[in-house]
């Protein structure tokens, strides 16, 4: 047992901290600069970050569950408004699946409620969301084989939306055409589905992780300017006690988030699992709280559009749903401890 | 990164876990009531004989020598057999280790971690809480000897005790933290009157009084250099708040897993809310085991005494006192007589965020000391 980052892992972080500092956004102005956004797409692009979880020749993934989240964090952290989490579920997807990489960028399509992969019905797709898909032309789904799932594309055509202004979604409807993909293998299992869900909860909760540490230095480096009574307001205890608070919550979301992140491929998937709605029941719950305390530092200018805290508020409101969200995952635990639920007043 | 053992770690696993078929004492639900703190002495020293105890301290003073994350093993392991958690008792070892001489430490710790000695720890007074180094307690050379003079309170274990580590003031032309010395006390002495305090959860052999009326201690008993006691002091409360030094995750998983068998035996008695606060109770024990094993990591690098233990201390609160949440929402209030185990469970949570330096002690720390906020 070693649960220190390896000296790999270190300087995937500081490559990813470099890119998010140079060329994610610093302002609520900034966000929609195209010319901005691009740069840090060939960033992305080019450092093969989406493609962490291709197959290698051996059979075998390129990365741990754990590559991945770091980049996840410090994205998180930057409120960087490039696509990652949802191309690399959609690599992810094709590597169970057996097939190529895809020939473009990708994500996937989730039901309305963000909870799971989409399912097409009889060649359809149903009412669905393709996630975190800014410059994916298209969308994978599953669609249904018997107890198994193939996987299977949608083309994406309207531009993406949603609340949080980083991360814009599409939404797909039935008139959407669905096509299989190539793939090698028969179709995926339950165990595969698990699994990905299970590094999508990790990825997830690391961005909640990001989102959390990015909110906690924002509202501080604007507690340590702003003054009232003659002093920084960052030195009255009130403030310090908020801020102190919001600091702790994430350091332990962030162990629990690190545990789920190793073990999408160290445990059985159904521990995998477990372990994802661990870290995402806590996380879930403590983001908000975060960046809830992060508007509140900033008094009036936080209820501002300029101020960037709605957007951190914004993206952590988004994570905690995805695949999942705080109460659905504590179910998920529950069930996992053997806790049936009565429902309704004793 | 892996949260996997290595062969070494199975192995010892394994072991351990064969060894506590044989030898969990089985004491009732830790904190709740004085048979656990009875009972603790002798687990200590059975845990010790076995091997299983200060596993990441030096061989020298009877520690096994081994890497920190065998300390989380041990935790680990202890819950999962439902054991009593192991003596919370490092941050005295970490103090003396960091700040004593050869000598000191060559007296007093191999007492320490093989259980033969207890000790209990005099820091606070009722005038020096949180502002710990306004105390009184005074130490006044006479020949060979300091003579110790003032009360401490909160002094847990203090009836049990054969040794305290007392602060006392040796200095009083200096400024408050600079004056103040460490010494090693024996307890079985004329000149020290020890009264306990009864916990709101009925506990007395915890919590103690102690009055030092011309109790005497030798020169040589004074650990690290005149002045040094509140480093020494900082030291032992760093350590104090966390978590993987006192062992307390076997201590709530412990908590938990009654709890869980308790709803799992009767699932009609219980309704979603209750189940549900459970289920958090769960999942923040679940947080803090992972923290530790990423706190005992980091020791690899070398251990460290900052305000780290201040993040540790607060995380550390919030999961006992969400188990103490889940305790009195599975376990009720005896209104109708009965077992009040759990209720007493609940009560007790509520002194983790006073005990070690308050939460809002720790928050100061964690906002200018990891933060970096200004003060006025």
């Amino acid at each position: 047992m070693d649960v220190r980052l390896s000296p790999e892992q270190q300087a995937l972080r500081d490559s990813a901290a470099h890119i998010v500092d140079r060329l994610a956004p610093k302002a609520v102005g900034q966000i929609g600069d195209l010319e901005r956004m691009a740069r840090l797409d060939a960033a992305v692009a080019g450092s093969g970050w989406r493609e962490l979880r291709t197959e290698t020749e051996g059979g075998g993934c390129l990365a741990t569950g754990v590559e991945p989240a770091i980049v996840a964090e410090e994205l998180g952290r930057g409120l960087a408004d490039v696509s990652f989490l949802g191309p690399t579920l959609a690599t992810e997807l094709r590597r169970l699946a057996g097939a190529e990489p895809g020939d473009t960028v990708e994500t996937v399509a989730l039901d309305t409620a963000l909870s799971s992969l989409a399912r097409a019905v009889n060649g359809e797709s149903p009412p669905a969301v393709a996630i975190d898909a800014q410059g994916s032309a298209r969308a994978l789904l599953l669609v249904p084989d018997g107890e198994r799932h193939r996987v299977a594309q949608v083309e994406l055509h309207t531009p993406p939306i949603g609340l949080d202004l980083t991360r814009p979604s599409v939404i797909l409807d039935s008139s959407s055409v669905v096509t299989p993909i190539d793939a090698a293998h028969p179709p995926i299992t339950a165990d595969d589905v698990t699994r990905w869900t299970a590094l999508g909860l990790a990825l997830t909760c690391a961005d909640l992780v990001g989102t959390m540490r990015g909110a906690v230095e924002l509202a501080s480096d604007y507690a340590s300017e702003r003054q009232q009574y003659g002093v920084a307001i960052a030195s009255f205890q009130a403030v310090q006690h908020m801020l102190a608070d919001a600091f702790v919550a994430m350091e332990g979301s962030r162990s629990v988030t690190l545990h789920a992140a190793w073990a999408v491929d160290a445990l059985p998937a159904g521990e995998a699992l477990t372990a994802a709605a661990m870290a995402k029941a806590y996380c879930a719950r403590a983001a908000i709280n975060v960046c809830e305390t992060a508007i509140q530092v900033h008094g009036g200018i936080g209820n501002t559009w300029e101020c960037l805290a709605h957007i951190y508020l914004r993206r952590s409101l988004l994570s905690s749903d995805l695949l999942g969200n705080a109460s659905a995952s504590l179910s998920h635990v529950l069930v996992h401890h053997g806790l049936e639920v009565a429902d309704g007043l004793r | 990164m892996d949260f996997g053992d290595s062969p070494e770690e199975s192995e010892f696993r394994l072991r351990l876990r064969a060894w506590l078929v044989d030898n969990n004492p089985g004491l009732p639900t830790s904190s709740t009531d004085d048979e656990y703190w009875a009972g603790m002495a002798a687990w200590h020293r059975l845990l010790y004989d076995a091997g299983f105890f200060g596993m990441s301290w030096p061989t020298e003073i009877g520690g096994q020598g081994l890497s920190s994350v065998y300390e989380v093993i041990v935790d680990e392991e202890l819950a999962a057999a439902g054991a009593p958690p192991r003596p919370s008792l490092g941050y005295l070892v970490q103090g003396i280790l960091e700040h004593g001489s050869d000598d000191t430490k060559r007296r007093f710790l191999p007492g320490i971690v093989n259980g033969r000695d207890r000790w209990c720890q005099g820091f606070s007074e009722p005038d020096a809480g949180s502002d710990l180094a306004s105390l009184r307690t005074r130490a006044d050379r006479d020949g060979e000897d300091y003579v110790i003079a003032g009360q401490k309170v909160w002094t847990s274990y203090s009836d049990e005790a054969e040794w305290c580590l007392v602060l006392a003031r040796t200095d009083h032309d200096v400024v408050k933290h600079r004056g103040i010395s460490a010494f090693a006390v024996p307890m079985r002495q004329p000149g020290i009157e020890q009264r306990p305090l009864r916990m709101i959860n009925g506990v007395t052999k915890e919590f103690g009084q102690v009055r030092f009326d011309g109790a005497r201690v030798p020169a040589r008993n004074m650990i690290g250099a005149p002045g040094e006691g509140w480093s020494l002091a900082m030291t032992v409360v760093s350590h104090e708040r966390e978590p993987g030094e006192l062992g307390y995750v076997a201590r709530y998983s412990k908590l938990v897993n009654d709890l869980r068998r308790r709803v799992q035996k009767d699932p009609g008695d219980f309704g979603a809310d209750q189940v549900r606060e459970l289920g958090w109770a769960i999942v923040e024990v679940e947080m803090l085991r992972r923290h530790v094993q990423r706190r005992l990591s980091d020791r690899l690098n070398g251990i460290s005494h900052g305000p780290e233990g201040s993040v540790d201390k607060l995380l550390m609160t919030w999961v006992e006192q969400a188990a103490g949440h889940a305790a009195l929402a599975i376990g009720g209030m005896a209104h109708g007589g009965g077992d009040d185990t759990w209720l007493n469970a609940y009560l007790y949570s509520r002194a983790q965020s006073v005990m070690g330096g308050t939460s809002q002690i720790q928050r100061n720390l964690v906002a200018r000391r990891i933060l970096g906020l200004p003060t006025t």
